[in-house]
């Protein structure tokens, strides 16, 4: 398996993508820094990237990898390997050749305006959000045989959870504002993993405006080590989940 | 004079005029039971002391020094160390509290009195006092034609400065950091606040400055960092707010609808999550001439000043007001959709409550802080 990672590593780094996603990741980056003095700001435009462009750069690129690669796929499963090592092998590859884009993009203009906490705690969130959503994209790419439906499932993921959930979620709170709602919307975040990213970035922020009753809350919670380890936890689960429900899905599969 | 030594207190009256010298800080102790000093006299200075362990009671108000009509009282270069109250004084004109050091012992909050304590008194001033770990740094109530100057007031239980219907008083370049709830202000007309800090007072209602029905004032030149809601308004009239600084708070001004006729200009706005926050659509406050960071208009004709008005009410911050619940969805895709949204086409944000004459660049006031 770790030979498989390595070949389609070295091929995913060579492609023109993940250089124009690193250099449109570091440009923005360096450009933020020199647009804004105050590295709380800049963070909190590059929060928006994380959240944002980070999930469907990942999503998107991941299925359609999936695609590319289906022949290679198929080659390799025609030699005495087994379908979970280049199932597993490719999903490692484009995962961790994504997060290195990040890591290099956003993280190499860091230290030359100062490490903060919250700039770690964004590194941390953009690598778990870009593995959780290269597994929703193998998900969705094992779910059916055409490339174009696919990329449509992919996007429809995202969209659902940068956009209808929060939409969603902010309509059942207008409905039950009567009731105590802080332990019930702790569980709806866990359900997004946008969201949680979230709250973990905003916890860095703005914690003047989250001192309020439900930010005290979430901030007792989130800050207390059990919260960490639930937020980390849940986003490994949804990291875990996908990938194991396609490569259940991949072993069966008739290619 | 008195000198050095350890002296145990008990209850000493001062019934007239008298000055009275600590020399190296002699210790008068309360020994947990007693007040230490009572004066009922004109024209007392008490000066180079360190008086502590008052007894705590909840019927009596055993303090450092308690003084009823005791006018022209002096009291500077203390040390009130774990004393109930610190200074309490009533029916007083011109007293001078300087230069005096105050910690009360940590207890709760109902186990510890008031810093500096004036009761019907005016023309005082207190100046440059250090007081942490009380209930109240200073309380005023029905306290007249007085200054507050130069003081310290942190840590405290409660409030770091209270004070009730005393009018025509000015507080300059204090510092309230860290209270339990801030400072309060309430039903009082013709107060002056002027360069002030008001920082990193935070938590669930706590405010760097509340006002309750004020009127006729001015607070001008303060600074207000990190707290979580910076200045609350409720039923304030006639008071102009100039030249403020609101930096890094949750809320910068919660304005309730119930106050009218209030100015509102020449402040900076910088990274605040929400500027400012109303409960209602009625608008009689004026806002014009201030400096938004989160204002995306532009100017022409250069003069510095934005051509389109900025409305610095977000409607995210009308929602949590009602569903306390969603601000953990705040800064999320969708919310800054509806925010836009809202900016092209208000409909629940109050329309008319907008600074027409946004400036472009911040006021410069780090000169003269």
């Amino acid at each position: 398996m770790s030979r498989i990672i390595r070949y389609v590593f070295y091929d995913i780094l060579r492609t023109r993508f993940v250089i124009f996603y690193t250099l449109f990741l570091l440009g923005s980056t360096f450009a933020l820094f020199q647009l804004d003095a105050d590295p709380g700001k800049v963070i909190l435009s590059m929060m928006n990237v994380v959240l944002m462009v980070v999930p469907l750069v990942s999503i998107v690129f991941a299925s359609i990898h999936f695609y590319n690669s289906y022949e290679f796929i198929e080659l390799m499963i025609a030699q005495p390997v087994n379908r979970k090592s280049v199932f597993m092998g490719q999903y490692f590859a484009v995962a961790s050749s994504l997060s290195l884009a990040l890591l290099t993009g956003a993280g190499l203009p860091m230290p030359f305006y100062g490490i903060t906490p919250a700039g770690i705690a964004l590194l941390y969130t953009g690598i778990l959000l870009t593995w959780v959503f290269v597994s929703l994209a193998f998900l969705s790419a094992v779910l059916t045989r055409d490339k174009a439906k696919a990329i449509g499932v992919a996007l429809l993921f995202w969209f659902y959870f940068s956009l209808i959930y929060d939409g969603l979620i902010l309509w059942v709170m207008y409905s039950f504002m009567d009731y105590p709602l802080e332990k019930v919307t702790l569980a709806l975040v866990s359900l997004n993993p946008v969201d949680l990213a979230r709250i973990i970035l905003l916890l860095q922020l703005d914690i003047s405006a989250l001192m309020g009753y439900t930010g005290a809350f979430y901030k007792a919670f989130f800050g207390s080590s059990a919260g960490i380890l639930f937020s980390a936890g849940v986003l490994v689960l949804w990291v875990v989940l996908p990938v194991w429900l396609s490569l259940r899905i991949f072993m069966r599969k008739d290619l | 004079m008195v000198l050095p030594g350890r002296y145990t207190g008990n209850n000493i009256k001062i019934a007239k005029p008298l000055t009275l010298i600590g020399v190296d800080f002699p210790v008068l102790d309360g020994e947990g039971k007693h007040q230490i000093f009572t004066v009922a006299a004109g024209n007392v200075t008490i000066t180079g002391f360190e008086l502590t362990n008052t007894g705590i009671s909840s019927v009596k108000d055993l303090a450092g020094v308690e003084a009823i009509g005791a006018d022209y009282l002096r009291i500077f270069n203390n040390r009130f160390i774990g004393t109930y109250f610190g200074v309490h004084v009533a029916n007083t004109k011109a007293c001078v509290i300087e230069k005096n050091f105050f910690r009360a012992n940590e207890r709760k909050e109902y186990e510890t009195g008031n810093g500096i304590h004036l009761w019907q008194c005016s023309d005082a001033v207190i100046r440059n006092n250090y007081i942490t770990r009380h209930r109240d740094g200073i309380y005023f109530e029905f306290v007249t034609r007085s200054l507050i100057e130069h003081n310290l007031c942190v840590n405290n239980m409660r409030y770091g400065l209270h004070f009730m219907f005393s009018h025509q008083d000015e507080y300059r370049n204090n510092v309230f950091s860290k209270n339990g709830a801030g400072v309060a202000v309430m039903y009082t007309h013709n107060v002056k606040m002027e360069y002030n800090k008001f920082e990193q007072n935070e938590g669930n209602s706590v405010f760097g400055l509340l006002l309750k029905d004020i009127s006729d004032s001015e607070v001008k030149h303060n600074t207000f960092i990190k707290n979580t809601m910076a200045v609350y308004l409720e039923g304030v009239s006639r008071t102009r707010f100039e030249g403020n600084n609101f930096k890094l708070n949750g809320y910068g001004i919660r304005l309730q609808a119930n106050c009218d006729a209030n100015t509102f200009t020449q402040n900076n706005f910088l990274s605040n999550t929400f500027d400012l926050a109303t409960n209602g659509t009625l608008v009689l406050n004026n806002i014009d001439g201030n400096y938004w960071d989160k204002y995306q208009g532009y100017d022409l004709n250069q003069d510095q000043i934005g051509d389109v008005p900025y409305r610095p009410v977000n409607l995210y911050s009308m929602v949590v007001e009602r569903v306390p619940a969603a601000v953990f969805l705040w800064r999320s895709f969708m919310v800054f959709l509806l925010d836009r949204a809202e900016k092209a086409l208000p409909v629940i944000t109050p329309e008319n409550l907008k600074d027409n004459y946004p400036r472009m660049k911040p006021y410069d006031y780090r000169s003269s802080a």
